[in-house]
């Protein structure tokens, strides 16, 4: 098998068996990289001489025996919005056109400590504001399975980049379904964690509140893997909080016996398509046959998620991106009259329009005046959510549905109506606002062959539970495929029909 | 449209956002934030009445630690960032006229 068709699990079995060496995988992802990034546009920076010096040091730190894990010298891409030492950090932005951090975020320190070699920085909506990776300043984005549809965001460089074989897994941030979507666009495994499991240290904020980093990954066993080596507690990020549960390999496990599923009717209601709903509720029944207790249910509230969601997000993203002012780092204008004419050419110049329009809004809503009615309301809003999960876990251990309501949009259809491209987020965000852990792993194709998203859903703390019921899934379900150009090398694709 | 926004509303938000919107985006904003808060209008339909808000999900408190300086002196690489340095400092522009 090529090294570009591996998991991060398979490839460094092969590395330790002196298969292949991790500066030889390391040289074998960017050859692919240089062949099709042409076409996909996943990364924004490629560090090909960083990453083959990562390699050399982790080679010798494996024939040392010091690095015998899962990830040792697996080439992982990092979203831009994570620092990363030296090398250039856009967040997608002509803000941070130049800017090139003094420290490494946590989550890819942790990498780097299991041997995970740093191939570059993908692509992303802007400062992680938008569903489709158009918002980039830095190109769209295409998607693997069909260039002329979007990968999803704001993770979509990272999701196509798994997808395109030119990682061989991906770090990605979550707000309100960052990782999730593009994962379920890109035919890949996405997590986010539960708030708090994973470092923010170095994440450059968007929604601090709602913000969490996580793997993208070929496969469950990955994403377990993964989310093993990044999960940490961190007294950088005062919101890290102390978990002793996080051996998540230890939940690939194929049972589900008993396990109790709800579906949110809610979840399979207007406006979700009809081929989703189909491989999704046959997914769930796939779960019902290996022994899963499936039922419907009224989650209720979920219409005001997006309102919500946008009121917080927006709130503190304006709140956030304050820093950007042009003096410390970042793009300063050429020309102005004093200092507040400064900062705000400079803002006004270095952000794009989706940033600007939810600076805006943030704003207003935590304005004096409006607080009380826009900003409270919504996290009053947020309490009753959250209300109606610790409800809904009290009779389930899991919550199946959708991650999105279609299968990737075409390129340049989504950015004209905002609020309609919001409403596609409708599934994942109340993930956020509640602080819970969801996993998206593909469950079928839509007639044109795009990738299905099937989306679980746990309680806090609960991801054990959430990748047990995903690997049981994954394992009856069989090869997926690990992207559009592997189908016809290795026989690898397949997936349910849809 | 529900929400009207006036031209001093969204010179106002400009003030706080420290944005500058040319005459066509300042156009565009008023309809944008328009239609967003009419959308967001929408939570006005649920009680809240004794519902707390929620900032965090789950009971933190503040975390404190000593105030003590940990990270190394990185001025250089720091002002390597910096759009414009003189002498190991930030440059600013003249702040008292």
């Amino acid at each position: 098998m090529e090294v570009t068709d591996m998991t991060a699990v398979e490839l460094s079995a092969a590395i330790r068996d002196g298969q292949v060496t991790a500066v030889e995988a390391a040289e074998e992802m960017l050859a692919r990289i240089e062949e099709r990034d042409g076409i996909y546009n996943c990364y924004v920076t490629v560090d090909r001489e960083g990453a083959l010096a990562q390699a050399r040091a982790v080679q010798e730190k494996i024939d040392a025996g010091e690095l015998t894990g899962p990830l040792a010298g697996v080439p992982v891409a990092i979203k831009d919005n994570l620092c990363t030492e030296g090398l250039l950090t856009t967040c997608a932005s002509r803000m941070l056109e130049n800017f090139v951090p003094t420290y490494t975020a946590e989550a890819v320190m942790n990498l780097r400590r299991a041997g995970a070699v740093i191939l570059g920085k993908t692509n992303m909506d802007e400062f992680a504001m938008g569903s489709t990776t158009e918002t980039s300043a830095y190109g769209v984005t295409r998607n693997p399975w069909n260039p002329a549809h979007v990968p999803g965001g704001s993770s979509g460089g990272s999701a196509a980049a798994v997808a395109a074989g030119e990682c061989c897994f991906a770090l990605g941030s979550d707000t309100g379904g960052s990782i999730r979507q593009p994962a379920a666009y890109c035919g890949m495994v996405g997590m986010k964690p539960t708030y708090g499991t994973v470092s923010r240290y170095g994440l450059i904020a968007y929604g601090s509140s709602l913000d969490q980093i996580g793997p993208l990954t070929k496969d469950v066993t990955d994403c377990a893997a993964v989310l093993e080596a990044i999960s940490s507690y961190d007294k950088k990020d005062s919101t890290s909080v102390k978990r002793q549960d996080t051996d998540f390999t230890s939940a690939l496990v194929e049972d589900v016996q008993g396990l109790r599923i709800g579906i949110p009717n809610d979840y399979l209601g207007e406006g979700l398509d009809a081929e989703v709903r189909a491989a999704v509720l046959q997914a769930a029944e796939e779960l019902a046959r290996s022994g899963a207790v499936v039922e419907r249910f009224d989650l209720s509230l979920v219409e005001y998620a997006i309102p919500a969601y946008y009121t917080i997000a927006a709130a503190e993203a304006s709140s956030n991106l304050e820093r950007f002012d042009g003096i410390k780092y970042g793009y300063r204008t050429k020309e102005y009259t004093g200092l507040h004419n400064m900062y705000k050419k400079s803002r006004s110049e270095g952000f794009g329009e989706e940033v600007k329009r939810r600076i805006m809004l943030g704003s207003f809503v935590l304005s004096s005046g409006y607080y009380d009615a826009y900003y409270l309301k919504a996290l009053r809003v947020k309490a009753l959510i959250k209300k109606a999960f610790d409800e809904a876990f009290a009779k389930y251990d899991v919550i199946l549905g959708p991650v999105a309501p279609t299968t990737a949009p075409r390129l340049g259809e989504s950015l004209a109506d905002p609020i309609k491209m919001y409403l596609g987020d409708i599934y994942t965000i109340a993930v956020n606002l509640a602080g819970l852990p969801g996993i998206s792993l593909p469950c079928g194709k839509d007639r044109n062959g795009l990738p299905i998203g099937l989306q679980l859903i746990g309680d806090c703390f609960q991801e054990k539970k959430l990748i047990r019921a995903a690997y049981t899934y994954e394992k009856s379900r069989g090869p997926f495929g690990i992207g559009p150009g592997t189908e016809k090398q290795d026989g690898r694709t397949g997936g349910i029909p849809s | 449209m529900a929400n009207i926004i006036s031209d001093e509303t969204i010179e106002y938000v400009g003030i706080l956002a420290k944005l500058e919107l040319s005459q066509g985006e300042q156009e565009q904003a008023k309809a944008d934030m328009g239609r967003m808060l009419d959308y967001i209008d929408k939570l006005g339909e649920l009680d809240t009445t004794g519902v707390e808000p929620m900032s965090h999900v789950f009971p933190v408190q503040n975390v404190f630690r000593e105030d003590v300086v940990t990270n190394n002196d990185m001025r250089e690489q720091m002002l390597l960032n910096a759009p414009e340095e003189k002498d190991g400092m930030f440059v600013v522009p003249k702040t008292f006229l």
